[in-house]
């Protein structure tokens, strides 16, 4: 626990903050302490940045309060929240490329002589700010025409123009930086907090956190799960804390020696670059089987998703072999992967797997209407309709009727449509982004037994999961993926937390 | 069935509701409105803003605009007005083709526009009301090299040349308007493949969501050409009738119609978003648009108030739209936590 001598700048109590469907952040009580780098770390959606998000007055809390030095406040905005000295970094950037450095830095706050821009004044600052930042750029550069790590160094700079800034929140502001702008940016912020300004740091980069946090806050759920300080713990804690091990789901336990069993997919070296260096994948090698369930583990980046991209066809730079029924395959178009029996759930349901405009029917028929047609091109509607019904009781969407609009249904039923659609293509390989996002437990057992359901039938599932619990209750072999790198292939009795865990931060060299 | 069900209900049908109100109030305005003679010149006005608003439909569906069709009915016109006239010359002789011919190259111009509109906005990334609107000056330039500027007269054809039989367009068969038996006939065509084909049902996605519509399989790119070659169809054939119906053309026929196709399709509850629309909603807005036109003729309303009547209609309509929109969003909701 933390230290009771260090001064509580800003603290927020019990606060919740429901969505339709879900809730976000569930009795959330935080502090953030004066001069110090409060470090947030939880996967995507465990609630930090939207915590952040009402902290910086973007959002207000469903329930809760906040307190100010120990005085109630509520911010009705983000000027509001920059009144009292609060700013927050986001992880996209809100710059304007189309201008330059100085008009970004004064945007919304501009100095005037007469009634006029006194560009002058302008410049000079931005020199000065840039000159504290240890960043010598013309101010008259247009920012478009900047890298986005020199973007990233504006946007900062910009903040600590707030007069009377109190609080910096910072949401991944590392994720495009080099090292080097790292450690200036380090260097910065242990300036700031000289000074007595509080930092908010929201990072998934774990060696980092170590190097420049004092306090670390963990999120899981939209709960807060644990916070200590940093000089009390390691990284294997903080993995552990972030995954958890409350919950547990029953083990799947088929005894089969896959072995033994026929290979549908072999993936072998398949490498992925990533724009300015590096890779996204670097040479990731593993098998499928028929009717396995091959669990994907990986912390957030760790190049989970991008598996996926590259086998459906949306990552044409990749390189390595994809090897199908033992034969080698060229990768082709969405259609053309839909067509050679892969099928794709797709992480972030409302962006990339539902259209929200149509209604169930044809949500779930979509991937395979080409197939129900007559001698005239028609569809058949009778075929279709009989074909969307099977699946509608195969996975069991609960639905009175099926020409409702999308939207009308629960989170979980939603999930079980893009589920279907899917499977309606009749593919023998599916895969599976975080097929439990954001939908209640009950509906989470539901996912799981659709996915043994489908095993048994002999489809093969890959299934990227970021819950240790779930992905070692559901998979009978998982490999681990840090920072692009294979690091391990578990099976059996080597399925553990403490393994998992291990392996995926192996990745990180620091 | 609750105050909402009620409300969506008429929400629904309210195009056909104004429709029906129009034609009422013109009838007691003016005698002359509701007589078998003036419905038909309505009609006949209707069918050229009705055929261009069916292919702006589908546009307008996959979330895109095409500006270029008032210009492509002025191209399509001349073109088939030069080769009745003039014939087609090359390496000095001269050919002239028979009437089926030439529209068959009318139509093929008009379907040449669209794909070229279609791929610069999908394989160049051009934003639709860009790429068309610079087609939509291309095709009027076109149209005004083909003459000059100058009109083709008397569209007639020679019977030793074997192209007459062009003003059958514009003329009635059995008391009944050519010009609406072609908008009947495209309309059922369009209304049947948006929602009875599988290329329908990829449109409509790809104008709700297009990102997860490419996920699922949905060829993207071809979709959008083959919308606007439709449309470019639809234009050509539109010319084909106006320059019939007049039995001359003249290269600034169709200009702004590209405006009347929008407006037919929006007031039919078309979405400019994307994702929604009707050709039945479509052919009833054009219907609304001419039944105020001419009926406000009719009526001795002077032609600026038109102006400023249609302006009305189109906004009110947009108003009505979005409302409906967020009573579905809100219903949507609410069954959503009555399912829970």
């Amino acid at each position: 626990m933390s230290n009771e001598k260090d001064e509580i700048y800003l603290h927020a109590e019990k606060i919740d903050k429901i969505y339709p469907g879900t809730k976000a952040l569930d009795q959330v009580s935080f502090d953030i302490k004066r001069g110090k780098v409060n470090v947030l770390i939880g996967e995507n959606g465990a609630g930090k940045s939207t915590l952040m998000r009402i902290i910086a007055g973007i959002e207000k809390p469903s329930a809760g309060k906040l307190y100010l030095q120990g005085k109630e406040v509520e911010f009705d905005s983000t000027v509001d929240a920059r009144s009292h000295g609060i700013a927050i970094i986001h992880q996209e950037l809100c710059l304007f490329p189309n201008m330059t450095v100085f008009q970004n830095l004064f945007m919304s706050s501009e100095r005037t002589k007469n009634g006029f821009l006194d560009d002058a004044e302008h410049r000079k600052l931005a020199k000065q700010v840039l000159a504290r930042l240890n960043y010598p750029i013309d101010p008259d550069t247009m920012v478009g025409a900047l890298r986005v790590g020199q973007q990233q160094m504006i946007e900062i700079a910009r903040n600590l123009l707030i007069p009377n800034l109190k609080i910096l929140i910072m949401d991944e502001p590392t994720s495009s930086l080099s090292e080097q702008e790292v450690d200036v940016l380090f260097n910065i912020m242990r300036e700031l907090t000289a000074t007595g300004i509080s930092i908010v740091y929201i990072s998934h980069r774990l060696e980092e956190l170590m190097r420049i946090g004092d306090f670390v806050t963990i999120f899981r759920d939209g709960k807060l799960v644990a916070d200590a300080a940093v000089k009390d713990i390691d990284v294997p804690w903080i993995v552990k804390q972030m995954v958890g091990e409350g919950k547990s789901y029953p083990k799947r336990d088929e005894a089969v020696d896959w072995e033994k069993t026929e290979k549908v997919l072999e993936i072998k070296d398949l490498t992925l670059p990533k724009n300015g260096g590096g890779y996204l994948l670097n040479k990731v090698s593993f098998d499928l089987h028929r009717g396995e369930v091959l669990g994907i583990y990986g912390l957030l980046g760790a190049g989970r998703t991008e598996i996926f991209e590259c086998i459906m066809g949306m990552r044409p730079t990749h390189t390595g072999d994809v090897i199908l029924n033992g034969e080698k395959i060229t990768i082709g178009s969405v259609p053309e992967q839909i067509s050679k029996g892969f099928a794709w759930l797709p992480e972030d349901r409302q962006r990339d797997g539902l259209i929200q405009t149509m209604n169930i029917d044809k949500n779930i028929a979509l991937s395979n209407v080409g197939k129900y047609i007559n001698g005239l091109g028609l569809i058949d509607k009778s075929r279709e309709s009989a074909a969307t019904d099977e699946m509608i009781k195969d996975v069991h969407i609960k639905v009175a009727d099926k020409e409702l609009p999308i939207l009308s249904l629960s989170g979980g039923n939603q999930q079980k449509v893009v589920f279907a659609k899917g499977a309606l293509t009749n593919p023998q390989i599916m895969l599976l982004d975080e097929p439990s996002r954001g939908i209640d437990i009950g509906a989470k057992t539901e996912i799981f037994n659709l996915i043994y359901q489908y095993a048994k039938k002999g489809v093969s599932l890959l299934v990227v999961s970021s819950e240790l619990e779930e992905i070692i209750a559901i998979a009978d072999r998982i490999i681990v993926l840090s920072n692009g790198i294979k690091t391990a292939e578990l099976t059996g009795s080597d399925i553990t937390q403490d393994n998992l865990v291990k392996a995926s931060y192996m990745g990180h060299k620091h | 069935m609750n105050k909402n069900d009620v409300i969506m209900t008429i929400l629904k049908g309210r195009t056909l509701i104004v429709l029906t109100l129009l034609v009422i109030f013109f009838s007691c305005a003016s005698e002359s409105f509701f007589t078998s003679q003036s419905l038909l010149l309505i009609a006949k006005h209707v069918a050229l803003y009705g055929i261009l608003g069916i292919g702006m439909t589908y546009v307008l569906v996959t979330g895109g605009i095409d500006l270029s069709v008032g210009s492509v009915v002025g191209l399509s016109g001349m073109i088939a007005g030069l080769l009745i006239n003039h014939g087609f010359t090359m390496f000095g002789y001269t050919f002239y083709f028979s009437v089926p011919v030439i529209v068959l190259i009318a139509i093929f111009i008009g379907v040449i526009v669209g794909f070229i509109n279609g791929i610069i906005i999908t394989k160049f990334a051009v934003a639709p009301f860009i790429a068309t609107l610079g087609m939509m000056y291309i095709a009027r330039g076109a149209a005004n090299l083909t003459s000059n500027g100058a009109t083709f007269p008397n569209l007639v054809g020679k019977e030793a040349l074997g192209n007459t039989g062009f003003e059958i367009f514009g003329r009635d068969i059995a008391g009944f308007p050519v010009a609406v038996m072609i908008l009947i006939i495209i309309a059922i065509v369009a209304a049947m493949v948006l929602r009875k084909t599988p290329f329908g049902w990829h449109i409509l996605a790809i104008g709700g969501n297009e990102r997860a519509a490419k996920l699922s399989g949905v060829h993207v790119d071809n979709d959008k050409i083959m919308v606007y070659m439709f449309s470019g169809a639809c234009a050509a054939v539109v010319g084909i009738i106006a320059t019939s119906q007049l039995v001359a053309s003249h290269p600034m026929t169709g200009n702004t119609w590209e405006m009347n196709a929008i407006a037919a399709a929006v007031l039919g509850g078309t979405s400019l978003m994307g994702g929604v629309g009707t050709i039945v909603g479509t052919v009833i807005g054009a219907f609304i648009i001419g039944v105020i036109s001419d009926g406000m003729v009719m009526c001795g309303v002077s032609e600026f108030w038109q102006m400023i009547i249609k302006g009305l209609v189109i906004v009110l309509a947009v108003i009505i739209d979005q409302y409906q929109r967020s009573l579905q969003a809100r219903m949507a909701l609410q069954a959503r936590n009555e399912n829970k």
